[in-house]
């Protein structure tokens, strides 16, 4: 079995908080792997560890086989070509419309004509369900849900092998939140994708993710399938899956 | 309606408060008060008597609380009267959450010494991180150099006419009134000895070395150094930063490098046309004021003032410029993930800005003077 993510023993201590300590987590091609756990407990930090956002205190992490500490600046560039990430509030770039943020990376890292990229960025568009004729809003006129659709389309402009999203369904209509859900599964089966992702969304939880990964006390307390979650005796556990186990 | 009251009443050496009606946070301050002024050093025993409160919330079991601990300390003995249990039960409550409190308070004195040492270490600490920035640029800048394609013209274009196309208007303004207030002033002075003519000497060395070029840098630095830091500190709320670094966009090249380079292309236009307005306000004055021609001022100018006066006012710019957007665009990334950090970095940048511009353009004039420019 190939691992995407390989994360052994990590620390991060933030001034004299120490928030990760011997934390270790594996994460397989081609599942979606979710991590929860309390607020505070570290998830957003561990992610942003993973994209090279942060440094961190101890320990490895492994991203697509390259180690990330001490990666050199080509290896860098070429592991942030092959991810894509989809942030909460969806951090489009608020100077351009949907198509030059979609476009973008694909203006940047290739040489194709501006024809080719266009037709990209409509397929983009449209396996996100969104039309074309969005394309030239600019991000302050979306409403929440296309955001997040939108910087999905971003997220998978340069066909990423690897997905990152921080809590996608938050802020959404529960409606909404389980189209997300269904076009998140769909995305993983038609692209190939390995989706990493954050959330406090129980349906979400219970209908995409393969592997769950709950953080507490600085460490990973429990790492597998969410139908065996209830032989874990944990408080957050017990409160977050109340009603469900 | 205000219907709380206390009795206080003393038999022998028992004191009895007798707490009536509903006991809120809007009107136990008057008893808080009242039991503030009891000694309790000769009294056997206390009796609390709530039997005639009919509302309790967690303020009075608060201040109940912290009178029963007077008691204890005093070692009086306590009674307490016909107290229902929503009462008892609140300072039970209370008494429960007290205790953690206390246990997960630790008190930390500090002393002058170690809060003057913290001040400096986190002013030194900012100065690392404002060097380790300037290092990134210098890396980031030197690494594009070279390379046409990473070259940004788009975004250098378009910060050349956001920070200097539109900011000549208010540019020009300033300038021709400082221009016209040195000419009015020096020109009152002037007059007394009839040295008429050597305004053009003064206005020339001071407009052209010192006031056009600070003059414009100010103005850029309230304009354009504030809006650096605002945009890049929403920038970096909204997690555009963050999306840039993870799509493999470095901040340095798409944001930092096409600000500076615009700012440092444009600064000395900038001041050239401050030069010129500046002049022209002077010439106004001298017209007006010392009935000195156009054709006379601008012979004269011609004959006394050098071109290395005008060159060194236009040096600056560069400098300055550079200052400003460094600045500027450093305190955009400090920005933290709440919005009332914009607002402190915005006014840090400029008034750092505008600090760093003088310290720059006093070191220009001390070179320069030992170099007998």
């Amino acid at each position: 079995m190939k691992y995407i993510i390989e994360v052994t023993d990590l620390k991060t201590v933030f001034g004299d908080k120490i928030v990760h300590e011997g934390l270790n987590l594996k994460i397989k091609e081609g599942e979606i792997y979710g991590i929860v756990g309390p607020s505070g407990s570290g998830k957003t930090t561990l992610i942003r560890e993973m994209l090279m956002l942060q440094e961190i205190d101890g320990g490895t992490i492994k991203v697509l086989g390259y180690n990330l500490s001490g990666i050199s600046y080509k290896h860098a560039q070429e592991l942030r070509q092959q991810w894509g990430v989809l942030f909460q509030a969806g951090a489009l770039f608020s100077s351009l419309n949907i198509r030059e943020n979609i476009a973008l990376p694909l203006i940047e890292y290739s040489d194709l004509p501006r024809k080719l990229i266009d037709e990209i960025v409509d397929f983009k568009l449209s396996i996100v369900g969104l039309k074309s004729s969005d394309a030239s809003l600019f991000p302050s006129q979306l409403s929440g849900g296309m955001k997040k659709k939108a910087s999905l389309a971003r997220a998978l402009a340069m066909d990423p092998k690897l997905l990152f999203l921080d809590e996608p369904t938050s802020g959404l209509d529960p409606i909404s939140a389980r189209d997300f859900d269904a076009l998140i599964l769909k995305l993983r089966d038609i692209l190939k994708l390995t989706v990493v992702m954050v959330s406090h969304d129980l349906q979400s939880i219970y209908d995409t993710i393969n592997t769950l990964a709950v953080i507490d006390n600085k460490k990973i307390i429990y790492d597998g399938s969410v139908n065996n979650i209830s032989t874990i005796d944990n408080e957050f556990i017990k409160t977050f899956f109340k009603g469900y186990i | 309606m205000d219907t709380s009251s206390l009795e206080i009443i003393y038999t022998g050496n028992i004191l009895s408060l007798v707490f009536e009606g509903e006991l809120t946070l809007y009107n136990i301050a008057k008893l808080q008060k009242k039991i503030e002024t009891l000694h309790l050093n000769q009294e056997k025993k206390v009796v609390l008597d709530f039997s005639k409160v009919t509302f309790f919330d967690t303020a009075s079991a608060l201040m109940i609380y912290a009178l029963q601990e007077r008691i204890f300390q005093n070692a009086i003995e306590l009674q307490i009267l016909s107290a229902s249990k929503d009462i008892s039960d609140m300072i039970e409550l209370v008494k429960k959450h007290k205790d953690k409190i206390k246990a997960t308070q630790e008190f930390k004195q500090k002393s002058y010494l170690e809060i003057l040492g913290r001040l400096f270490y986190e002013k030194y600490l900012i100065f690392l991180s404002f060097m380790a920035f300037l290092g990134e640029f210098f890396t980031s800048a030197i690494h594009n150099i070279g390379i046409v394609k990473n070259i940004r013209y788009k975004e250098i274009f378009f910060e050349i006419n956001e920070n200097g196309i539109k900011a000549i208007g208010i540019i020009s303004v300033t300038s021709f009134l400082i221009g016209l207030v040195v000419a009015y002033q020096s020109a009152y002075q002037l007059k007394l000895y009839g040295a008429n003519i050597f305004i053009v000497e003064t206005l020339g060395l001071s407009i052209l070395r010192e006031l056009a070029p600070l003059i414009t840098a100010i103005v850029i630095a309230g304009r354009s150094g504030s809006a650096f830091t605002a945009q890049i500190g929403a920038m970096k709320i909204t997690q555009e930063i963050d999306a840039m670094m993870t799509m493999g966009f470095e901040p340095f090249r798409f944001l930092v490098i096409p600000r500076v380079v615009a700012l440092m292309i444009i600064m000395p236009i900038l001041i050239f046309i401050a030069d010129i307005m500046g002049i022209l306000g002077g010439m106004l004055i001298a017209y007006k004021d010392l009935n000195i021609s156009t054709t006379l001022f601008i012979d004269r100018f011609n004959d006394v003032i050098e071109a290395k006066h005008f060159f060194i006012g236009i040096i600056k710019g560069p400098f300055f410029a550079f200052l400003i957007a460094v600045i500027g665009i450093y305190r955009g990334i400090g920005v933290k993930d709440d919005t009332q950090s914009i607002g402190i970095n915005t006014k840090k940048s400029v008034v750092e800005s505008i600090f760093a511009v003088i310290m720059c353009d006093a070191l220009f004039s001390i070179i320069f003077t030992n170099l007998g420019i």
